[in-house]
C-alpha cells in the first residue's frame, strides 16, 4: 500500500493535476449552488472536456474534483434558499435552514464545510484501507437484500423525517412511490398511470419534483409573507464565521460516526449520497439526549453536521464499487464510468494492477480536493452568503426562473414547466398542512430501484419465497417494522401514562 | 375538519382510483406469457394502493395523535392567517410562470426571460424599472451565453419568425 501512495503521491502533485482539483472543485461549486443542476448534469457536460484532456488520471480527477464541489455547493443552497439542488443535500436543508434563518447562515456554512472535508477525508482514508475487502461484502447482497435494505432507508427516513406523526410522513412516501410509477418501467416496457398522455410517458423528472417539493413552496412562502424573508435578518453581514469550543465538541462524535456509517453505505450499490444523509440525520436525531432531539429540525449543529458529513464519506464510498469492480453504485459513477471506458481504461479489479497510478492518483487527489474546497470555501463564505442581500424583488423573480430553467434544461420540454407550476401549488398546500415533503421525494428517487429489485426477487425466487429463504432480508424487513411502529407505539405509552397521571390513581 | 385531514380524504380516494386502475384495469393489457411471471407490472401498484389506503385512514381517522402543537411564530406559516397574506401577487407570478411555459418556445429564450424577470419584480412592486431592466437584460443575455454556449444545450434566443 505505502508504494501505491507514493505513486499517487507522485501524480497527484503534478502542475496539471492539482489545477484539475482546484478547477474542479471551483466549477463544481459555483455551478452546485445553483438549485436544479446536480452533480449528475455537471459531471455529463464536464465529460466533453475530461476526454479532451486525454489524460485519464487528470480526467478522473478533474470529474471527482467536480462532483465533490457540485455537492459541497448543494448543501450552500441548500442552507442559504432551502432550495436543495441536489437529493443528497436535501436532509441538510433541515437543520441548516433555520439555522440560516435564525441569522447564523456564517456559522452554518462554515460547519457544513468542516463537516463535508471530515467526512470527505475519513472517507478517503477508509476506501484507502477498505477498497480491496469491501467489494466482497456489497457482492454478498443481492436484489432481495436490496429491497429489504431501501425498504428499511424508507420507513427510517417516514419514521424520523415527521414531526412526531409517523403515519403523514408514510402516506407522503407513498405518494412518492406511487408517482415514481408513472411512466414506463424499465422491467416491463409497459406504459403505467400515464392515462394516455404522451408526455408523461418517461415519467415525471427528478429535478421538476424537486423543484416543485422544495424551491417553489419556499419562493411562494417570500411571496406570501414578507416577514419570512426578512426574519433571515444576516443580509450581507456574515459576521460569525465561527461555532463555538462546545459546538465543535458536539460535532465531533456526530462526524466520527456518520463519515464511517456514510462511507459504508456509500459503498452499496443504489445507496448513496441520499440514503446516507437521511439515514444519519435520522440515527442522530435518534440516539440524541432529551434537548438536543428537541433542537432537531430548529437548526441545530448536530443535525446539521451529520448528513453533510455522511453524504460526503458516501460519494467516496461510492467510488469503492466503481474502481474495485467496476460496478457504478449510483448515477453520477455511471456517469464517471463511462468517461472512463472512453478513455479507454476499464474499471475492475485489474485497474489496481495494471495502472495502479490512476487508482492512487485518485485517492491522493480526494485529500487535496478536500482540502481546496475547506480552504477555497471558508474565506469565500461571506461572499456567497451575500446572495441573501439581494433585494427580495429582485431575488424572487430569479428564483423562481432559475426553478424553470432547472426544469427545462433537464427535459427541453415546455410541459415540464407546467408539470412543475403544478406540482408546486400541491406541495404548497400540503406544506400548509404540515405534511413532510422530504419522504415523498425520497420515495419517488427509491421507488424504481426498489420496484425492480422486488421484481428481480420475485422472479428468481417463483414468489415472496425470498423473505424466509435468505435470513439477511427478513431480518432487515423485520427492521423497517420496527422503525415505523416503534414510535407511534412510544408516543401511545406516553399518552396511557399521562392519562393515568390525570387521572390520579 | 382540519385540512390534513381533508387531504387525506382526497389520499384515500386517489388510492382508490390508483388501486381500480391497479386491480381491474391494468391486467387485461398483459400479454398471455407474462402472465406466468410471479410479479406483473401491477403487483407493485396494488400492494402500494392497499398499504396507501390504510395509512391515510388512519390520519384521516387521527388515530395517531400529534403531540402537543407549538404556537406559531411570526414567520411561520399557517394557514389561520392566510388572509393576511399577499395572496394575489403568489397567484399573480403563478399565472406569469404558466404564461412563461407557454410562451417560451413562440417569443424565444431571450424576449420571454425579460419580460418574465422584469414582470416579476413589477407584481412584487418594484418600481423602479431603469434598475431592473438594465439588470434583467444582463442576466438573461448571461444566462443564455452560459447554457447555450457553454454547456451547449440548445435555447432558441430570438421568437418563432425570426428563426
Amino acid at each position: 500500500m505505502l508504494e501505491g501512495i507514493l505513486i499517487g503521491l507522485q501524480a497527484a502533485f503534478s502542475i496539471q493535476n492539482l489545477l484539475m482539483v482546484i478547477a474542479g472543485c471551483l466549477i463544481g461549486t459555483f455551478i452546485g449552488m445553483l438549485p436544479g443542476l446536480g452533480p449528475m448534469s455537471i459531471i455529463a457536460i464536464m465529460i466533453p472536456v475530461a476526454i479532451g484532456i486525454g489524460d485519464p488520471a487528470a480526467a478522473l480527477i478533474l470529474l471527482a474534483g467536480v462532483y465533490y464541489g457540485a455537492i459541497f455547493g448543494g448543501s450552500t443552497s441548500s442552507i442559504l434558499l432551502n432550495a436543495p439542488g441536489v437529493a443528497g443535500t436535501v436532509a441538510t436543508s433541515f437543520d441548516g435552514y433555520p439555522m440560516a434563518r435564525k441569522g447564523q447562515a456564517g456559522k452554518a456554512l462554515t460547519i457544513a464545510a468542516v463537516a463535508s472535508f471530515a467526512g470527505g477525508t475519513i472517507g478517503a482514508i477508509l476506501l484507502m484501507i477498505f477498497a480491496p475487502a469491501l467489494s466482497s461484502v456489497a457482492l454478498l447482497f443481492h436484489s432481495a437484500e436490496y429491497f429489504a435494505l431501501m425498504v428499511v432507508g424508507l420507513s427510517a427516513i417516514a419514521a424520523f423525517a415527521g414531526t412526531g406523526q409517523v403515519a403523514k410522513a408514510l402516506m407522503m412516501t407513498i405518494l412518492g412511490l406511487m408517482l415514481a410509477t408513472v411512466g414506463e418501467g424499465a422491467l416491463f416496457n409497459m406504459p403505467r398511470f400515464t392515462m394516455g398522455l404522451m408526455d408523461l410517458q418517461s415519467g415525471i423528472s427528478f429535478i421538476t419534483l424537486a423543484m416543485a417539493m422544495f424551491a417553489l413552496p419556499e419562493a411562494l412562502f417570500l411571496v406570501l409573507n414578507p416577514l419570512r424573508g426578512s426574519s433571515g435578518g444576516s443580509g450581507g453581514k456574515i459576521e460569525n464565521l465561527r461555532f463555538s469550543r462546545e459546538e465543535g465538541r458536539a460535532m465531533v462524535p456526530v462526524i466520527g460516526r456518520q463519515s464511517v456509517q456514510g462511507f459504508f453505505i456509500g459503498v452499496l450499490p443504489g445507496a448513496g449520497a441520499t440514503i446516507a444523509s437521511f439515514l444519519g440525520y435520522a440515527v442522530e436525531r435518534n440516539i440524541a439526549k432529551g434537548d438536543e432531539q428537541a433542537e432537531f429540525g430548529k437548526g441545530s449543529v448536530k443535525g446539521l453536521a451529520a448528513p453533510e458529513t455522511a453524504n460526503n464519506a458516501a460519494c467516496t464510498g461510492s467510488f469503492v464499487p466503481l474502481l474495485t469492480l467496476g460496478i457504478p453504485g449510483s448515477g453520477t459513477t455511471a456517469i464517471l464510468l463511462g468517461a472512463l471506458i472512453a478513455l479507454n481504461v476499464t474499471p475492475g479489479p485489474r485497474l489496481m494492477v495494471d495502472t495502479p497510478e490512476i487508482f492512487w492518483a485518485v485517492i491522493i487527489s480526494m485529500f487535496i480536493g478536500n482540502l481546496v474546497l475547506l480552504i477555497l470555501n471558508l474565506p469565500l463564505i461571506p461572499y456567497i452568503a451575500k446572495i441573501l442581500a439581494i433585494p427580495r424583488n429582485y431575488l424572487i423573480p430569479f428564483i423562481l426562473f432559475f426553478t424553470l430553467m432547472g426544469a427545462y434544461i433537464g427535459q427541453n420540454n415546455a410541459t415540464e414547466l407546467l408539470i412543475l407550476v403544478g406540482l408546486g401549488v400541491l406541495a404548497t398546500i400540503l406544506r400548509f398542512a404540515d405534511y413532510p415533503l422530504a419522504p415523498l421525494l425520497i420515495g419517488f428517487i427509491l421507488g424504481t430501484m426498489l420496484e425492480n429489485n422486488f421484481a428481480r426477487s420475485m422472479q428468481l425466487y417463483r414468489g415472496l419465497d425470498f423473505i424466509w429463504e435468505r435470513p439477511m432480508t427478513l431480518g432487515l424487513l423485520v427492521l423497517a417494522a420496527i422503525l415505523v411502529l416503534l414510535p407511534s407505539y412510544r408516543v401511545y405509552r406516553a399518552r396511557k401514562r399521562a392519562e393515568g397521571v390525570a387521572d390520579g390513581d | 375538519m382540519a385540512l390534513d385531514r381533508w387531504i387525506a380524504l382526497i389520499f384515500v380516494m386517489l388510492c382508490c382510483v390508483y388501486g381500480y386502475a391497479a386491480f381491474m384495469t391494468m391486467d387485461e393489457l398483459l400479454p398471455p406469457f407474462m402472465q406466468r411471471n410471479p410479479v406483473w407490472p401491477s403487483t407493485f401498484p396494488k400492494v402500494l394502493a392497499v398499504m396507501g389506503a390504510l395509512v391515510g385512514l388512519v390520519v384521516l381517522l387521527g388515530l395517531e395523535k400529534a403531540d402537543g402543537k407549538e404556537a406559531p411564530g411570526p414567520s411561520d406559516m399557517h394557514l389561520s392567517r392566510l388572509g393576511e397574506y399577499k395572496l394575489g401577487q403568489a397567484l399573480l407570478l403563478l399565472g406569469l410562470m404558466v404564461l412563461y411555459a407557454l410562451a417560451l418556445r413562440p417569443t424565444g429564450f431571450l424576449l420571454a426571460t425579460m419580460v418574465f424577470l422584469v414582470g416579476g419584480s413589477a407584481i412584487l412592486g418594484e418600481r423602479k424599472f431603469h434598475v431592473m431592466i438594465p439588470v434583467a437584460a444582463a442576466a438573461t443575455g448571461f444566462i443564455w451565453y452560459l447554457v447555450q454556449e457553454v454547456l451547449g444545450i440548445f435555447l432558441r434566443p430570438f421568437p418563432f419568425f425570426m428563426g
